[in-house]
């Protein structure tokens, strides 16, 4: 779980918690996520469209998204999702392919997260054509895109759900 | 103190323990995308991808932002106690009265006793070392066994003025005549360290000051290598000097810091190759510091070195264990990284610090792109279906 310590370091982090609000550039301090391919999805993900800074409570909101799901629960129905809920995940990785948020992956976003992730390992057409199988192996309404709920009962993202559940910070 | 220091000497660290984020040991990339897809995978002939693969980047990104391998080697490593010392104190909590009356007559022994006894002692230290070695430079023949002695006496003074408990391991194995030692850097003092035990060349930058002083008397009664400020870039000058002094069997062994910069003790940043490159052998060394008694790590984006100097003088002790490996040559058809990388593997392994492939350069620099297409090489393998043993070979 995120505790004190993860927080303290994570504000020491940036100079600029002075002000109160990250900007994209200082996640670029961070050398593991300026490797990982998705890196740049992963940063913006923190900040809602539109805006160039994240304050802290937003920040903390969303990492909160990564705290172990309790699998007991012993409450009504009644009350909001708890943002750790497996839908909240599931959602946070929806939205790394979904980037204008219009809630449906369209061929052309997911041929950019496949851009991102190989770059120069394929060619063009291999892209086009995985893109392709995918599209057609998820999409159950021929919508030609992906829902959220269709992304949901792609093969191996309903098995996902069991191993994000042991994610911990 | 010093018995008991002594004694605890032996263990060595664990190196993955004090993490923020429960990480099991790293897996590859291929084998957690194997885990996550549950099959096993068979050759393919077209690259197979799996929407669910993103999970994998997704939460090795977030876990980078939280916790990374790289930026936490740059500040002093943390303490699973507290030591008494307000710098080595994180999440300052006030816990009771009587720890703050301890903490209060630790101050009042450390910078009322400790500090001007030491501080004392340095000074004579290092006055007796530029006398001294002036002196012995006017003899005739520069008499190496007396500026030997002149050497270590100096720097078992200023061993004594940091209060310094060292303990050599494998001393059968200390640097010989006409090779190289090289050694993982935590701060300036490692210098005084392995000067204490034996006498090596140095190697370094003219300095102006008290510094430049002790350098131009040193020169004078043993053969140190220093370069001029210009003529640090010039690579195949400075590797002339190093293998024309290495050729030379009667001068002492030099003495080089790889990783080109402080790192906390922790782990074990990327050697640089130059030193690797000279045609000779190798003696590393490895030295791994117990920081319950002070950390002597020098985080010099923080402290200058007068007042890293000062805290260190007013710690309770500096207590390391420094051991000699056996000497390495580079093998056929090795090359310099090679080479340089299994020194270093040697190195960590023996001082129970991470061995890591990043450059200690990343303290001010960015990550280069080469790093970026590694990952996505790795993930078109496993789209794939290739089965690869362990590590790529490159």
């Amino acid at each position: 779980a995120v505790g004190p310590k993860g927080i303290f370091r994570v504000i020491e982090r940036s100079e600029q918690w002075s002000v109160g609000e990250l900007e994209p550039e200082d996640f670029g301090a961070i050398r593991e996520l300026s490797m990982n391919p998705i890196g740049d999805r992963i940063i913006s993900a923190f900040f809602s469209p539109g805006k160039e800074t994240v304050d802290f409570a937003s920040f903390v909101r969303i990492l909160a998204h990564f705290h172990p799901t309790e699998t007991s629960r012993s409450r009504d129905g009644v009350q909001p999702e708890p943002a750790n809920s497996r839908t909240r995940k599931l959602k946070f990785a929806f939205q790394l392919y979904d980037q204008d948020r219009d809630g449906k992956i369209s061929r052309e976003e997911l041929l950019q997260v496949l851009r991102t992730m190989l770059e120069m390992q394929v060619t063009e057409e291999q892209l086009q054509s995985i893109a392709e199988r995918a599209i057609q192996e998820a999409d159950l309404d021929q919508d030609d895109a992906i829902s959220f709920d269709e992304f949901r009962k792609v093969r191996g993202v309903d098995l996902i759900r069991d191993q994000i559940d042991n994610w911990e910070y | 103190m010093e018995m008991g220091a002594k004694e605890k000497n032996q263990q060595l660290h664990k190196p993955y323990s004090n993490g923020i984020i429960a990480k099991e040991s790293p897996s590859s990339l291929q084998q957690e995308l194997q885990e996550l897809r549950g099959s096993a995978s068979c050759p393919r002939s077209e690259p197979e991808f799996e929407m669910a693969d993103i999970f994998y980047f997704c939460r090795r990104g977030v876990e980078s932002i939280l916790d990374d391998e790289v930026t936490k080697r740059f500040s002093a490593q943390e303490l699973e106690s507290w030591n008494l010392l307000t710098r080595s104190n994180y999440n300052f909590r006030h816990i009771s009265l009587r720890l703050t009356v301890l903490w209060g007559l630790g101050v009042l022994i450390r910078y009322g006793i400790l500090l001007p006894l030491r501080v004392t002692l340095a000074i004579t230290g290092i006055s007796l070392l530029v006398v001294l070695t002036t002196l012995v430079g006017f003899l005739p023949n520069r008499e190496f066994y007396l500026s030997e002695k002149v050497h270590l006496m100096c720097f078992r003074i200023c061993v004594r003025a940091l209060t310094a408990i060292i303990t050599y391991h494998n001393r059968e194995n200390k640097p010989k005549n006409g090779g190289i030692c090289v050694s993982n850097h935590t701060t300036p003092i490692d210098v005084i360290i392995l000067a204490n035990d034996g006498c090596y060349s140095m190697v370094g930058q003219v300095h102006g000051g008290l510094m430049g002083m002790m350098q131009r008397a040193m020169v004078k009664s043993s053969p140190h290598i220093w370069f001029e400020r210009s003529e640090v870039k010039d690579r195949h000058l400075v590797a002339k000097r190093l293998s024309d002094h290495v050729a030379d069997k009667t001068k002492q062994p030099i003495l080089i810091f790889p990783e080109g910069t402080c790192i906390n003790n922790t782990s074990v940043m990327m050697f640089k190759k130059g030193s690797f490159e000279i045609a000779c052998t190798v003696y590393p060394v490895a030295i791994k510091y117990d920081p319950r008694f002070g950390d002597a790590f020098w985080n010099s984006s923080k402290f200058g070195l007068v007042n890293y100097l000062l805290r260190m003088m007013s710690s309770w002790a500096i207590v390391c264990s420094v051991w000699y490996l056996p000497p390495m040559n580079r093998e056929e058809g090795e090359d310099a990284m090679q080479f340089a990388n299994r020194v270093k593997a040697a190195i960590a392994a023996q001082g129970g610090l991470v061995d890591l492939i990043w450059d200690g350069g990343l303290k001010r620099a960015k990550v280069k792109d080469a790093f970026k297409e590694e990952q996505q090489k790795l993930y078109s393998k496993v789209l794939v279906g290739e089965q690869d043993e362990g590590e790529q070979n490159s």
